[in-house]
């Protein structure tokens, strides 16, 4: 197990340099002067040029490569114009609040998803698969963007069931000192449930808009996997011999079906880590999806670098729990490996 | 497991998210109380930095500024046009200065003694002039603002005792002491702000970027960049009555229609960025106290470069300046919010004042027959450009130039311009047509076209106009204002607005309105000429 850990982990680090070379050649030819924006909106253009040395901004490419790779090993992630806050800070207070809400809406789409991908795969061809058909195709087909708008529109502006769409916490309440930066952990680590009532609250309609969008695809792939192993040789053997249809499908069938869900809940997480910018702009949540989109906005270099790496090592972080997760399950995968 | 077995568990998931959602907000009879004397803000964005005097300080940060830091002076209040408080640019009151003698080549003020810094540190000549030597040595916009009133070198501020100030004019300049009530002179308490400082950092800015320093009637207690900011009540400030709201809670909501959906349920106390549109709605729907007021000094125009062909030619400028649809735009684009600056009527004479409508109106004939005296009988290409980080106005606003401009053969590419980028591009100085806002702070004509239409080509002369008869009349105004002779100063005026809109190098198209959306329990809303809130004078009940 651990030797196979180090091996995954010595083939992410070239994935890593190559994400940090690209996004640093990318931020440098997008439109837009740092240092016109950093003099104001006054700034005569030796003000600008003046600014344009203190940041560096006027050593050639390859200096201000070194001098950003060297900043780098030292956590140094630079200052982030828009917000005007360190982005390793940014970066680790927003990071917790994404992870939340994505988590959470993954979560509630596996528990509704995969129960119905096994059922409409047990009774394939009953209205439960065509129902299970009716969610995938309405999940894939509804931009995250307009379910968040609508189900802000039905449930907050409408109905009235839901808090205003206000961030993590209604604005009457005080977060908890971060511990985890999860909320609803902290909340409940402290012991203050009104306040973990509240941000359960606030967190109920965006991440049902997640859920809604990451339904489809896991329900999909649960139900063509159990298809799949349901008509395989063992199975019939399982039910020749007499075992219950539950063990059959639940101990058998889905034990072996799970590898490629699992692989779709990778893949599920890191879009879910995409449209979460867009569910972030609705809800004001203060995620790092929204922080990257408003800095790619104001051609803000160092938090859009700093996004883009921080979501490459959680990627290559999520691959390499996946990939353990597969010796779990088979351990014939962990033998190859 | 059965199809009633999973109806049940499924129905049994679906009423405990139901109730997840339907958790109401309020818990505790506490909390009510607390929401009485809290004022709730949504806005687009919010600071950057809590220091106007800080590197790069954006819009949101400058609203920090003036409502936690107190200045020498400030501005009375006046009834504006539409009935509701409106800063009177001549009369001003104390704030930290109980006294001000102006002389001839000085102003002498007198401090508070009783006024203190928020952590209890008196406050003394010593930080005035800390603050004051502060503001013009930083550079970037807080000198520049400082030398529009002749404010430029740490010399003119002297200290004649703990509590006597003295500001030595340059030059004789009637803006001085206006420039002594913007946002930028706010009053830092210095000895704080010196032990955060460093070597590197003498003026202590990036303590003063995360913390307020001042004596003003606020102080931000919280703030999460990005996210939002609270502020609280100095309850001991001096330089006014006690402001009756205890608590404001700033936060970001950057979709615009979920801010109109705040305000409409009442979860919101005022918001002031939202979309012409959704704004024209809410004012036929009259279910919230919406105020709009028009910029002060401040204009949509249609700019044009006159250092290259074709409009360098007065008469292509002319031929553009009646091809544009003036109505449609007031229209179409601002749904009826903005005060049009255009068709006056032709035997209406110029006025001592700053905006005023031009006489051109939508002509396409006489625009088409200018334009072929100006040798462009076929008309030409162009490119028009705009920010796109003003979309919203902008690009429906474009859109009906280009048409309109089609008409008489000049064909207009549009040019879509980055926020980020919009800067660069208006200091290059070389895009032939665009659209862009320009607003003063200081409300004097002589300002708004010192910084527009002098020679000097400033970087808001964004058409690179150069004329001596502009320049002689300009600085004419300003000396005959500074020396109180308003005959001269009346005819410098009229002489300048006459030859901005005979020479036309940029077309004013109207005054933008401050848009702002209150609940109608929120009464107090005063306009100031940074446009920004002054939550000193809000109240609700």
């Amino acid at each position: 197990m651990l030797t196979q850990l180090t091996k995954r982990l010595a083939t992410a680090i070239p994935s890593l340099i190559g994400v940090i070379i690209v996004t640093f050649l990318l931020t440098r030819v997008l439109p837009g002067d740092t240092a016109a924006y950093f003099a104001g909106p006054a700034a005569s253009a030796e003000a600008i040029e003046e600014i344009r040395v203190k940041l560096g901004l006027d050593k050639p490419l390859y200096e201000q490569f070194v001098d950003y790779i060297g900043a780098l090993f030292s956590g140094d992630l630079g200052v982030s114009l828009t917000t005007g806050q360190p982005v390793i800070e940014d970066i680790i207070t927003r990071l917790p609040a994404s992870a939340e809400l994505t988590l959470f809406g993954l979560v509630v789409a596996m528990l509704i998803a995969v129960p119905l991908g096994i059922v409409a795969a047990v009774k394939q061809g009953s209205w439960i698969d065509h129902a299970c058909r009716i969610v995938a195709t309405a999940g894939v087909s509804l931009p995250v963007f307009f379910t968040g708008l609508l189900l802000v529109y039905v449930f907050y502006f409408i109905l009235g069931w839901a808090p205003a769409p206000l961030g993590r916490l209604d604005v009457f309440f005080s977060a908890p000192e971060p511990i985890t930066g999860f909320l609803l952990i902290d909340t409940l680590l402290v012991g203050d449930l009104e306040t973990f009532w509240a941000a359960l609250a606030q967190l109920a309609v965006p991440a049902a808009t997640l859920a809604i969008f990451a339904l489809a695809p896991i329900t999909r792939m649960t139900r063509a996997s159990m298809l799949s192993v349901l008509s395989s040789e063992f199975v019939r053997t399982a039910r020749a011999s007499g075992l219950s249809p539950y063990k059959v499908v639940v101990t058998y069938a889905f034990r072996n079906a799970m590898l490629p869900v699992i692989t779709t809940l990778g893949m599920v997480f890191s879009f879910l880590l995409g449209a979460n910018v867009l569910v972030e702009k609705v809800f004001a949540w203060p995620g790092i999806g929204s922080y990257a989109v408003e800095a790619l906005i104001a051609s803000d270099f160092a938090p859009v670098q700093g996004f883009v790496l921080a979501m490459a090592i959680l990627y290559v972080l999520l691959n390499l729990l996946i990939d353990l997760l597969y010796g779990v399950i088979d351990p014939r995968v962990r033998m190859e490996g | 497991m059965n199809r009633r077995e999973f109806l049940k568990t499924a129905s049994a998931t679906a009423v405990a998210a139901g109730s997840g959602i339907a958790a109401p907000a309020i818990f505790s009879p506490a909390r009510a109380d607390a929401r009485s004397e809290t004022l709730l803000i949504v806005s687009e964005s919010g600071p950057n930095n809590l220091d106007i005097q800080g590197v790069g300080t954006n819009v949101p940060g400058y609203e920090v500024s003036w409502n936690c830091y107190d200045r020498l002076i400030s501005h009375e209040m006046k009834t504006g046009d539409n009935g509701i408080p409106y800063y009177d640019r001549a009369k001003f009151k104390p704030e930290l200065a109980e006294d001000m003698a102006v002389g001839d080549m000085s102003a002498t003020f007198k401090l508070r003694k009783d006024a203190t810094f928020q952590d209890g540190a008196p406050v003394t000549a010593a930080d005035v002039k800390w603050s004051l030597d502060r503001a013009v040595t930083v550079g970037g916009f807080p000198t520049f603002q400082m030398k529009a009133g002749s404010l430029e070198k740490p010399e003119q501020f002297v200290v004649v005792d703990d509590h006597t100030v003295r500001i030595d004019f340059l030059r004789k300049d009637r803006l001085t002491v206006p420039d002594l009530a913007v946002i930028v002179p706010g009053i830092l308490n210095s000895g704080l702000v010196k032990k955060n400082a460093t070597d590197a950092d003498p003026w202590g800015l990036e303590y003063t970027k995360q913390n307020t320093a001042g004596s003003g009637a606020y102080k931000v207690t919280k703030w999460t960049a990005g996210t939002e900011v609270v502020l609280e009540r100095n309850e001991d400030w001096k330089g006014g009555p006690l402001p009756k709201i205890r608590r404001v809670i700033w936060r970001m909501v950057p979709q615009a229609g979920n801010r109109r959906a705040l305000l409409e349920r009442g979860d919101a106390d005022l918001s002031y960025d939202l979309p012409t549109k959704d704004f024209a709605e809410m004012k036929a729907a009259g279910k919230l106290s919406l105020v709009s007021t028009p910029y002060s000094n401040g204009i949509q125009y249609i700019g044009m470069n006159v250092t290259k062909p074709p409009f360098d030619n007065p008469k292509v400028r002319q031929a553009v300046a009646y091809a544009i649809p003036y109505q449609k735009i007031i229209d179409a684009v601002m749904f009826g919010l903005a005060k049009p600056m255009f068709g006056a009527p032709a035997d209406s004479a110029t006025q001592v004042a700053w905006p005023q409508p031009h006489k051109f109106n939508t002509d396409m004939a006489k625009a088409k027959a200018l334009l072929t005296e100006a040798g462009f009988p076929d008309g030409f290409e162009t490119t028009l450009s705009f920010d796109l980080g003003f979309a919203g106005v902008n690009e429906p606003l474009c859109i009906l130039v280009q048409e309109s401009l089609g008409q008489i053969g000049i064909k207009a590419t549009i040019n879509k311009i980055p926020g980020a980028n919009w800067r660069t591009e208006l200091n290059k100085k070389e895009m032939p047509l665009y659209t862009n806002v320009f607003s003063g702070w200081l409300d004097y004509p002589e300002y708004f076209f010192f910084w527009c239409y002098h020679g000097q080509n400033s970087v808001f002369n964004t058409m690179s106009y150069k004329s001596p008869a502009m320049d002689a009349l300009i600085e004419g105004a300003r000396t005959a204002a500074a020396n109180g002779d308003m005959a001269s100063y009346d005819t410098d005026v009229k002489g300048f607005v006459d030859l901005a809109f005979t020479d036309i190098p940029r077309i004013p198209l109207y005054q933008p309105y401050v848009n702002v959306a209150m609940q109608p329990r929120v009464s107090g809303y005063q306009y100031w000429f940074h446009r920004r809130l002054d939550y000193r004078s809000l109240v609700k009940a």
